[in-house]
Order: C-alpha cells, then structure tokens, then sequence
C-alpha cells in the first residue's frame, strides 16, 4: 500500500515551481525510465514517458496527464535585507504568514556557495542549496491601518532569511524562486501532508499505473506525461497533447477532498477513492467505461460534477488540435495551495490500479465504443 | 569564559524542539534537570512545576543579603520553560479537533501550520479551505480561529481532547542567525543554564526556570515567594519589530533590533526596572565593550511584573535576546546576540555586590 511513500516524499520535496519544473521533472525521469520504453521533455518542459502497446502499428494511444509543477512565490525586490514578494499561481495570502519557505539564489554571490556558505562539490556545480526563510508579517504599527487585524496584503508580507542585508543583495536577485519548504509528513490513516502534494500525488498515481502495467499487457500505446505551467494555465499539456496527438486522453488532477471550510457539493470524501468527473470537459463514452470499470473491480469512487470548467489540464486538452475524448480523474485532497496539504495513500494506489485496469482493457477496436448520442 | 558554541547551540536547538505549552512544560523541565545535574548545591520541583535551583557563593565574599542576612547577595535569576501553543477542546470525529489558543498569539500565524499533537509528538495540520472555494469578499476578512480545525488524520485514538499541541517546526541555522519555535524563551532557558554550569562565585545564584508565564507570570510569582532574593533578574526573549515601515517611513516602534546586543529594559508594561540594576548592566557593558540596547519602553511585560511585587517588594530587571516573529509557528534570532547576552550577565554578576543596592536609586 505505501511502497510510493518513499518516490512521493522526495518528490514533494523538491521544487518546480511552474515553469521551473526541472527539479521535480529530474526525480520522475529517473523513477520512469525503468518504466516506459522512451523519455523526452516537451517544448515547454513536460516530461513525456511512452510505453508501448502490443497492438499493430499504427497503435492508438493514451495520454495520461498529471501536472507536476507547483505553486510559490517569486521575489519582487529586496529592502533593507528583506525580500518582498508576488505569488506563482494561486496563493491565499492569508495562509502565507509564518510559512516556512526556500529561496533558490541566483544572484552573483550565489554561484559556488550555498545558504550557510558551504562550497559546492564540482559535481555538483549548478545545484545551490537553497536559501532556507520564512515568511513575515510585519508587526501591526508597521501596517496601513486595515492590515492591523485583518489579513496583510502580499505587498506588505516579506521574506527573512535570517542573513545580514548585504549577504542577500549578494546572493538573492529580483526573479529568484520561492518555493514552500515544510517537510512531509505522515499522519494517522495513512494520510500523508506536504507541499507541492497538488499534483504530485497524481504523479505518483500514474508511477503506480506505470509499475502495475509492468506485468499486464497492454495494446495500446501509453503516453505518462507530468505536464509543465498547469498551475498558471495548462500551458504544458495544450503543448504535449498537440504534439503526441493521443487518441483519448486521461487527466488526473487533485479535487477538493471535504474537511474543515470545504463541505459542499464540489467536495468529497478523502479515502475513499478517486473521484470520476462529469460535465463538458468529459467525453460521455469515457466516463460510461470508467464507471463501468470501477464498479465491476469494485474499487471504490465519487462521482464528481464540474457544470463548466474542470480547473484541470484536461480543459486544454480536450480542444488541443482537433479536439481528444478526455476524462478528468480526481484525487481528493484537503487543504488546496497550502503548504499543509493532504492526501489518503490509499486513493493514490486506487487511482494507479484504476488506471492500470482501463489501459490494459483497451482492445483495438474501443474507439469504435465511442460514438456520439448512442 | 563559557561562550556560546557548538555545544550550546546543539542545547538551544533541543530546547527549541521540545514542546512545552504553559501548563505542560515537563519536556524542557526534563532537559533542564538532566543539562544542570551535577551543577548545583540544591534543586527541587516546587508545586507548580517550576524549577528551583539554589547554587552557593563561595564564601571568599565579605557580602552580605540585605534581606536575610546571610552571608552572601541571593540573586534569582529566571527563565520560562513555556511556550504559547494549543489546546485541543472537541474531538469533531475522523481525526479533526477543535482548538483553543494558549497564550497571545495572532490567529493570522494560524493556517497553514504544521503541528505536533501530545506527548508522542503525533504531528497533524492546520489547514485553510482552499483558496478556489474562497470569494473575492472573504479574503478580505481573516481567517477566524472558529473555523480552523487541527487535523491528524483518521483512525487513530492517540489524540484527544485536552491535549496540547506546539508548531512543528524544526530548529535551523541560516548565516548569523537560528529560526526555530519558542526561541521566547529558550534562549533565557538555555543562558541561565550556561550560568548555573559556570556561576559566578561571589553570590548565591537562585535559578528558576519558571512555567505559566505566557499566560500570566504564575510560575515566577511563587519562585520569588520561595526564593526570597535580593535582586531578581529576568532572562527573556523580546520581539525585534524592525522591519521596514510600510510607507517608508523611518521605523520608530521597532522595540528591539537584532544584532545590537542583549536588550535591557527599563520599562515594560508591567515593571519598572529598578534604576540601579538598569545602570549597573548598562555600565557593565560598557566597561566590558559588550554590545548592548535598551528595549524601547512600551508594553508587553515579563516574569519581573511578578517578581518585582512579591512579598514586601524585590528590585528587579529583564534582560532580552531580541528574536523577530514572536509568539508564530518560526522565530529569528542572531547568534551574536545570544552570546553578548550571556557575556554581559556573566560580566555584570561577577562583579555585584550589596553596594549596588545600598547606591542611590537614580
């Protein structure tokens, strides 16, 4: 049940920020290439794994997609020491006061030592180690007046990184990354909680798909993909589904698990399974077979309705080139674009063998299942 | 000359770490116990929790109390062991727990936190709905402590009600600095321990490491009673609010700034200090060229509101570490002034004596 944890751990560890993707992209590559038959980055950074059916050639395909990129912060400028900053996709600036964070340096000083001023091995010549901070709130006589008790605007939160104002003028420049930096950690219920959990948990859904494929054959070919730029407007995946052209396309994305400030009809259960999407951004047909699938395996499931936008990479997707049948799978998760996040182990190795299960059904002539207004 | 090093820093981290809300301070009552072992002619464990620790002048001093008459200056020196921190009130079902806040603490430091629940350190949650399910008109209003939940995760029957819990942040060092938890008031904690391990000779040193005093000065109180001491000093830590002003505007309410030195204070919302130990550290430091500032007079307040008013009356003082970001889930503070802040005490009690108290008030 947990032999992700370790993969997850690491991943949600590291950063990739969107656009930045490289530092997660570099701990999938190398958990992947065991796994698929061919490796390659996109355009624009996503990283797209092909593992290869058994059917004839021309084979369809299937692009499952999850985004691996994270949200953070991105330095603005630099005051007294301080670093003033804006957000890289979508922070709620009131979750950000006292939230441990890492600053990647880039700035002249920075080359060749790192945040304690320890010199970097040859090897290891373009990895900085990051600069460690925190995010301040000013004390209230420091504020405009309706940030005395109310939440403090973005412009007014800095970050501290304990060094002396010169030394950060020498390493940190404007432009540099910010990314969270609280640690994982396991709670009760084989839950797990981290940063950067939005979306690597379905990155680690789609390893688990990828490890279970290892033992079951497969017609059709697999294309596993971590998109680049979801989180600023699926800017990855419009590029990877353009360019690979998959016959249908599967996204999976994290949904609003219910817990505390999250309990109406958009939200479901955590633990207890991963949720099918319904609404404009699903081809009918696929939903239909997912559903189907699930219900005969009895792997347990919510049935989740998005009327307009699926706030997933899978609203890209489905209109890429001249449009592919997508379905949106959700992981549920609490606490959304904090640095607290939370998922339940068991949705992710759901969600993995769920999708295992779909590909490996998939015979030569399924797309002749998916017909419009049968 | 004890110093702050390697060794002290591995103590600070450790007291850092451990978690110790007001009322439930055992943690870093177990590590004083076991750090000052050896050290001290008496302790004790007094019925509050506090730690009282008496350690005997030499006798080579010709002083003598003024309080009791005996033969050497009873100096009591204090440090809280407690931390603001949490409590859990109501067991909402599958792992989420209402809370209540111990101590002062702004409710915007809340969300998003990590934290470690009970003596097992279970860690858990504070989470935030997410900002997709937010309206433009409710991120204009804080998140209110009703609406946050501490979340440890389904199925475990570990964590209950009235249990305590602390942030789970984890000491670290960046450049001239530490960032940890409850610096306020390891740092005092960890100095008076520096002090018991090298006591200055000429006077009975009386060190309490108190509990309860972010939620209002109990433990000193009883200490003082106890100790009856000539002198009481106050080692704290004091928020450092320098940071830039929001308009540009030159900073004038920064309280403390880090890297000047240990801070002394001369008024607080709750003490007066005693003008003459005001002028005998400030002298000290002087003569010592020990780096030092005075805490700008204002509110806020320390162990010595209750110690300068127990019993018939005792002449007492706080000295700070300035540490940024009080009372939130990671404090700063600069290592420079930790050190200058033991430096300067060790400097100002070895060279106390009962003139100091027989001088002119001001």
């Amino acid at each position: 049940m947990t032999e992700i944890l370790p993969f997850l751990k690491d991943l949600i560890s590291a950063p990739g920020l969107s656009g930045y993707e490289d530092p997660a992209a570099n701990i999938i590559a190398d958990k992947w290439r065991p796994l698929v038959h061919e490796i390659s980055r996109g355009t624009l950074g996503s990283l797209q794994g092909l593992r290869r059916g058994t059917g004839k050639e021309p084979r369809p395909s299937v692009m499952i997609a999850t985004h691996m990129d994270a949200i953070g912060l991105m330095v603005t400028g630099i005051t007294d020491g301080f670093l003033r900053i804006t957000r890289v996709g979508g922070v709620d600036v009131r979750v950000l006061p006292g939230t441990p964070v890492n600053v990647f340096a880039t700035g002249a000083g920075a080359s060749g030592t790192g945040a304690t001023g320890a010199v970097t091995s040859a090897g290891e010549a373009n990895v900085r180690p990051p600069l460690p901070g925190v995010v301040a709130q000013p004390s209230a006589q420091l504020l405009p007046d309706e940030a005395r008790d109310g939440p403090v605007a973005l412009e007014h939160l800095f970050i501290d990184t304990g060094l002396l104002p010169q030394k950060v003028s020498e390493l940190v420049r404007v432009g540099d990354l910010v990314s969270f930096a609280q640690p994982p950690a396991e709670l009760s219920g084989e839950t797990l909680t981290g940063h950067s959990l939005d979306n690597r948990a379905s990155v680690a859904a789609l390893t688990v798909c990828l490890e279970e494929l290892q033992t079951r054959p497969h017609v059709w070919d697999v294309w596993a993909v971590a998109t680049s730029q979801e989180e600023v407007g699926a800017i990855g995946a419009a590029g990877s589904a353009y360019k690979l052209r998959p016959t249908i396309a599967i996204v999976v994305d994290v949904t609003f698990a219910k817990g505390p400030g999250a309990s109406d009809w958009s939200t479901s259960p955590l633990g207890k399974g991963p949720t099918i999407v319904i609404g404009p951004n699903i081809h009918p047909a696929l939903h239909k077979s997912m559903k189907e699938l699930a219900d005969k395996l009895e792997i347990p499931y919510t049935l989740e309705y998005t009327p307009s936008h699926s706030g997933t990479d899978g609203w890209a997707t489905q209109v890429a080139a001249e449009g592919i049948p997508t379905l949106v799978i959700g992981l549920p998760l609490r606490y959304m674009h904090t640095a607290v996040e939370l998922v339940a182990l068991k949705d992710i190795q759901r969600t993995g063998r769920l999708l295992a299960e779909f590909i490996a059904r998939l015979g030569p002539d399924y797309m002749d299942k998916i017909v419009w207004d049968k | 000359m004890p110093t702050i090093g390697n060794a002290q820093l591995k103590l600070l981290e450790k007291l850092c770490n451990a978690c110790a809300v007001s009322g439930d301070e055992g943690e870093v009552r177990s590590i004083v116990m076991e750090e000052i072992k050896g050290h001290t002619d008496e302790v004790r464990v007094d019925a509050v929790g506090n730690v009282l620790v008496t350690k005997k002048g030499n006798g080579k001093s010709p002083s003598t109390s003024l309080r009791t008459s005996q033969p050497h200056l009873r100096v009591m020196l204090t440090a809280h062991m407690d931390e603001v921190g949490f409590m859990l009130v109501a067991d909402d079902g599958e792992g989420l727990f209402r809370f209540e806040t111990v101590g002062g603490m702004d409710v915007r430091q809340l969300p998003g936190k990590a934290v470690v629940v009970g003596r097992e350190h279970l860690p858990g949650v504070i989470g935030a709905r997410p900002i997709h399910l937010t309206t433009a008109e409710e991120r204009k209003q804080k998140i209110s402590l009703d609406a946050l939940r501490i979340d440890i995760g389904p199925g475990t029957t570990k964590v209950k009600p009235g249990d305590w819990a602390t942030f789970a942040t984890r000491f670290q060092r960046s450049g001239p600095s530490v960032l940890a938890k409850a610096l306020d008031d390891r740092l005092g904690v960890a100095t008076l321990i520096e002090l018991i391990k090298h006591a200055p000779p000429e006077i009975d040193l009386l060190a309490a490491f108190t509990v309860q005093e972010e939620i209002g000065l109990r433990g000193s109180r009883v200490a003082a009673y106890t100790f009856n001491p000539d002198i009481g000093i106050v080692l704290d830590s004091t928020p450092a609010n320098d940071l830039p002003d929001w308009e540009g505007e030159e900073n004038i309410a920064y309280n403390t700034k880090l890297g000047l030195g240990p801070a002394i204070y001369v008024a607080d919302g709750s003490t007066i200090s005693d003008p003459r130990l005001v002028r005998w550290l400030a002298e000290t430091g002087t003569a010592s060229k020990i780096p030092y500032q005075f805490r700008q007079p204002g509110g806020g307040g320390t162990d010595a509101g209750a110690i300068h008013k127990t019993r018939s009356g005792i002449p007492s003082i706080s000295v700070s570490v300035p540490h940024r970001y009080t009372h939130s889930a990671i404090s700063i503070a600069r290592i420079d002034d930790w050190k200058n802040t033991l430096a300067l005490l060790q400097a100002a009690l070895a060279n106390l004596t009962p003139d100091l108290l027989a001088s002119e008030r001001a």
